[in-house]
């Protein structure tokens, strides 16, 4: 049966991220036959609104307000709400991002409706929907079905596809006006350090050059920041590299941290723990460099060279830089 | 300052998870304090000596749920609630809501949690407890000042951070980094025996479980295709190197 679907469109420093489109792709999968709408909320970003027909969208909500400048909670549920009630969604999309993991819980406690985070896969179309998502950070997985009322879904990113070519949906800009009370301006964004200086953020990166204890020391990590810039890649740690102080936590990969699945890892001078393994280990081509040869990063690794990071990085920055000149 | 603090039991994180019967085993596997939540408990302790106060511990789950409480009281939090009825039992949803209905019967001014659990990594109760309440919260802290009614949270938000401002009542989650969880001392293990453990029921919380009955259910669970162990690159470092960068270009395609 046709069911509508509502997308939050995943914006990041004023652009659309990749998982909007993959989640459009699946929006217009499983609605089958039913509306398609995406919700773009923030400040500044009707431009973003033109040629969402094309990934899948029959109507593209916009709210733009300064309130919306920086996410808070309350003042993006309160908008996102106005989006609800205009596009009357049996089934709302998230992505499993900074802003759409804390305010899917949000929007289905309002709705009274369960929730599946974090989900890889969706098999099905309409009232038969079956979510994979990862547990134990990916060390197994469970399938999940709704039982009741509306279904409220986070998407990791690069996991679904977008669609493929020029889907021809009408993607009709409606601007939604919204207005603010204190109760949803309960918090505030004082201010945002950005910390990221590749400006890849891991989450989505589709290479990850990562450093664990071999690193040895902060400086130990320029070598791997080289080899990312040439890459286009984001850099990202394992917890043994973040507790040892070399980096901050907020790169940590693992199951207390970050849950990985870019198409390449190299990993440089980490063992592989069983925590570490359960954060990048569903990635698709796997490099280690590791001076142990009985390291148990081998083990998951599609590629491995045993010797010293320290030569075999920069040997590869070089080699790509020339190759990719 | 009323110090609530959710907690739930997990798996170790070293633990390899073994699946019969589409469940995942639990024999013999060692627990711990959800590592999130634990960063929790640390927070709550140091605001509890900075501000006073009392620090409990609330959580929903079996009564091998007790022992992470105990931890967490060995630490320094001051009694526990465990709602260990199985008719409380659910998901996220259920979890949420059976939490509120704890909470509400007790005075709060800031409640902690993790900002995920290591085991179902969903990352909901916490914020769905906080519009349970009808209370802001702010997510995934990597540092929380507390100066009267002033909440300032340094968010973690992709690797920038968001240092955002809310009033007391809120609730806060715990992103690693927050601290550096203490270890329970002999005394406070000792101590920790004589804390108590309120146990706490459907009826004793006034819910009817049809109302609170999952809105998702698990229909399987696997385990991922075992990854093959790779190509060990041999011959001198060089040609390794240049090995590589050839099969990633041209067999796997993953650069450009």
């Amino acid at each position: 049966m046709a069911k509508n679907v509502l997308v939050l469109a995943d914006v990041r420093r004023g652009k659309l991220r990749n998982v909007t489109f993959e989640m459009l792709g699946a929006a217009h999968r499983i609605a089958d036959g039913g509306e398609v709408s995406i919700a773009i909320l923030g400040h500044g970003v009707e431009a973003l609104a033109e040629g969402l027909g094309a990934h899948g969208a029959d109507r593209v909500f916009v709210v733009d307000a300064p309130e919306l400048e920086h996410y808070t909670p309350d003042a993006h549920r309160k908008a996102f709400m106005e989006c609800v009630r205009a596009a009357n969604p049996d089934i709302l999309l998230f992505a499993h991002s900074a802003v759409g993991k804390d305010l899917a819980p949000v929007i289905a406690t309002r709705l009274g409706a369960g929730q599946v985070s974090d989900v890889v896969d969706i098999e099905g179309t309409g009232d038969s929907l079956t979510f994979t998502r990862p547990i134990y950070a990916g060390k197994a997985f469970t399938k999940v079905q709704v039982t009741e009322g509306k279904v409220v879904v986070t998407v990791r990113p690069n996991n679904l596809t977008p669609a493929e070519g020029d889907l021809g949906k009408a993607g009709q800009v409606e601007k939604l006006a919204v207005s603010f009370g204190p109760q949803d301006l309960a918090t505030v964004v004082k201010e945002i350090v950005q910390k990221t200086t590749s400006g890849v953020d891991l989450t989505e990166a589709k290479i990850i050059v990562s450093g664990g204890r071999g690193v040895k020391s902060a400086e130990g990590f320029k070598p791997l920041y080289e080899l990312a810039a040439v890459l286009g890649a984001a850099v990202g740690a394992s917890r043994g590299a973040c507790d040892a102080g070399y980096c901050d936590y907020a790169l940590q990969i693992g199951q207390t941290g970050k849950v990985v699945t870019p198409d390449l890892y190299i990993a440089c001078g980490i063992s592989g723990a069983i925590q570490h393994l359960a954060g990048m280990s569903n990635s698709k081509v796997i490099v280690a460099i590791n001076k142990d040869p009985e390291a148990p990063i081998f083990q998951v690794a599609d590629y491995g060279i045993v010797g010293d990071l320290f030569e075999v990085v920069p040997m590869m920055t070089e080699l790509l830089k020339k190759e990719l000149a | 300052m009323n110090i609530l603090v959710c907690l739930k039991q997990t798996f170790d994180t070293e633990e390899r998870i073994v699946v019969e019967n589409g469940r995942v085993k639990e024999d013999g596997v060692k627990f711990i304090i959800n590592p999130y939540d634990e960063y929790a408990v640390e927070e709550a302790l140091r605001l509890k000596e900075e501000h006073g106060g009392e620090v409990t511990v609330v959580s929903v789950g079996p009564s091998r749920f007790e022992e992470a409480i105990r931890t967490a009281l060995a630490m320094g939090a001051d009694e526990g609630i465990l709602a260990d009825d199985p008719a409380l039992f659910g998901d996220e949803y259920t979890v949420a809501k059976v939490l509120a209905a704890i909470i509400r019967q007790r005075p709060y001014d800031i409640i902690l949690a993790g900002n995920q659990a290591i085991d179902d990594g969903s990352g909901q109760v916490a914020v769905r407890l906080a519009e349970e309440l009808g209370i802001p919260h702010i997510s995934t802290l990597t540092k929380l000042v507390v100066e009267g009614n002033q909440v300032t949270g340094y968010r973690d938000a992709e690797g920038d951070v968001e240092v955002v401002q809310g009033t007391l009542p809120v609730v806060v989650t715990a992103q690693q980094g927050l601290n550096d969880p203490r270890y329970p001392t002999l005394i406070g293990i000792r101590k920790a025996s004589k804390k108590p453990i309120t146990r706490v029921t459907a009826a004793d919380l006034g819910l009817n479980p049809d109302d609170i009955r999952p809105r998702t259910k698990v229909v399987d669970t696997f385990l991922p295709k075992p990854k093959q162990a790779g190509k060990i690159l041999q011959g001198e470092l060089q040609d390794q190197v240049r090995e590589l960068i050839q099969s990633l270009r041209t067999v796997d395609k993953v650069i450009g």
